[in-house]
C-alpha cells in the first residue's frame, strides 16, 4: 500500500511538471518572438511528451524490446521529416 | 499467476508477464501506424510554413489562445487521471478506478465541447476555408487554416473514439470483468488515450503559438 502511494505521489509529481511546462510554454509566447520561439515550443512540447511517454504510459519499467517499439514510431517520423526537407530546403526556387 | 480465464481456453502465453509485453508490443505498433498517420499532415504542416511563414502567423493569430491553451491543460488533467485509474486497478480498487475513468472522460467531453465552441466561433467569423471565408490577409493563410480544420478534426476524432472505449471500461467494470489481475484493457486504453494526448501536445504550440 506503501509503495502505492509513492506512486500516486509520482504521478502527481509529473502532472506538476507538465502544467508547469504548459504555463512556460504559454507565458513564452507572450514575449517578442524571435527564431527561438518555435524551436523553444517544440522543444518543451517533446520534454512534455516525453513526461508523458515515460510515466503515464509506463515505458519506465518496460523491457527494451517495447521500447524500441515505442521509438520506432518516431524514428520513421523522423526520416519522413527530415529526408522531405533535404529536398524542399535545397530547392528554394519552389515549392 | 491468478487467471479468471477458463481452463479450456488455450494461450498462446506461458505466463501473465508474457502476455503482458505482448498486448504492450501491439499497442506500441498501433500507435507507431498513428504516429505516421498524424506525421503526413505535421510534414504538410512544415513544408507550406516553410514556404509561408508570415501567412502561417497572420493565420495563428486568428485562433483562439486561450482556447487552446485551456484545451491542453483539459486534456493532461485528463491523462493524469487516466494514469490514477491505471494505478487504482493495479491495487484492487475497482470504485477508484471506475471514479478516475469517468473524470478522464468527462474531461474528454469538456475539451470536445471547447474545440466545438471554437469552430462555431471561426465559422461566425468567415475563418472555414472552401466553406465560409473571408478574411483579409494573404491568401496562403487558407492553408494554414485548412491545416488547422484537418488536424485538429482528425485529432477530436482520436478523442471520440478515445471516449467510446472509456465508456466500454466503465462497462466492463461495472460488470466486475476488472481486477487486480484483469486489467490489460484499463492498460491499453490508458496508452492509447495518452498518445492521442501527446498529439495534442505538438499540435498547441504549432497551431496557436507562431511568434509574429
Amino acid at each position: 500500500m506503501k509503495a502505492n502511494a509513492s506512486q500516486w505521489a509520482q504521478l502527481l509529481v509529473v502532472y506538476g511538471a507538465l502544467m508547469g511546462l504548459l504555463a512556460l510554454t504559454a507565458g513564452a509566447s507572450f514575449l517578442p518572438g524571435g527564431w527561438w520561439s518555435t524551436p523553444v515550443a517544440l522543444a518543451i512540447a517533446t520534454a512534455k511528451a516525453f513526461l508523458i511517454f515515460y510515466f503515464f504510459m509506463r515505458l519506465r519499467g518496460q523491457s527494451g524490446l517495447v521500447r524500441i517499439f515505442a521509438v520506432a514510431g518516431f524514428f520513421w517520423l523522423a526520416i519522413l521529416l527530415v529526408l522531405t526537407s533535404a529536398d524542399y530546403l535545397t530547392r528554394l526556387w519552389a515549392v | 499467476m491468478t487467471s479468471a480465464e477458463p481452463a479450456s481456453a488455450p494461450s498462446p502465453y506461458s505466463d501473465a508477464a508474457q502476455r503482458d509485453v505482448a498486448n504492450h508490443l501491439g499497442m506500441w505498433t498501433l500507435i507507431a501506424t498513428e504516429i505516421l498517420f498524424f506525421g503526413g499532415l505535421f510534414l504538410a504542416y512544415c513544408v507550406y510554413r516553410g514556404a509561408y511563414p508570415a501567412a502561417f502567423s497572420a493565420g495563428s493569430h486568428r485562433l483562439d489562445f486561450w482556447s487552446g491553451t485551456v484545451n491542453t491543460a483539459v486534456l493532461l488533467t485528463s491523462s493524469l487521471f487516466m494514469a490514477l485509474g491505471d494505478a487504482m486497478i493495479r491495487v484492487g480498487r475497482r470504485r477508484g478506478l471506475q471514479v478516475c475513468v469517468t473524470l478522464t472522460a468527462g474531461l474528454g467531453v469538456l475539451f470536445l465541447a471547447i474545440k466545438f465552441s471554437e469552430y462555431r466561433e471561426m465559422y461566425a467569423e468567415h475563418l472555414v476555408p472552401g466553406i465560409r471565408y473571408g478574411a483579409a490577409g494573404p491568401p496562403q493563410m487558407q492553408l494554414f487554416l485548412f491545416l488547422y480544420f484537418v488536424m485538429t478534426a482528425l485529432h477530436a476524432v482520436h478523442m471520440l473514439v478515445g471516449i467510446g472505449l472509456l465508456g466500454w471500461l466503465l462497462t466492463l467494470n461495472r460488470r466486475g470483468r476488472l481486477s487486480r489481475d484483469r486489467r490489460a484493457p484499463v492498460s491499453m486504453v490508458g496508452l492509447y488515450w495518452h498518445f492521442v494526448d501527446c498529439v495534442w501536445v505538438f499540435l498547441y504550440p504549432l497551431l496557436y503559438l507562431i511568434p509574429r
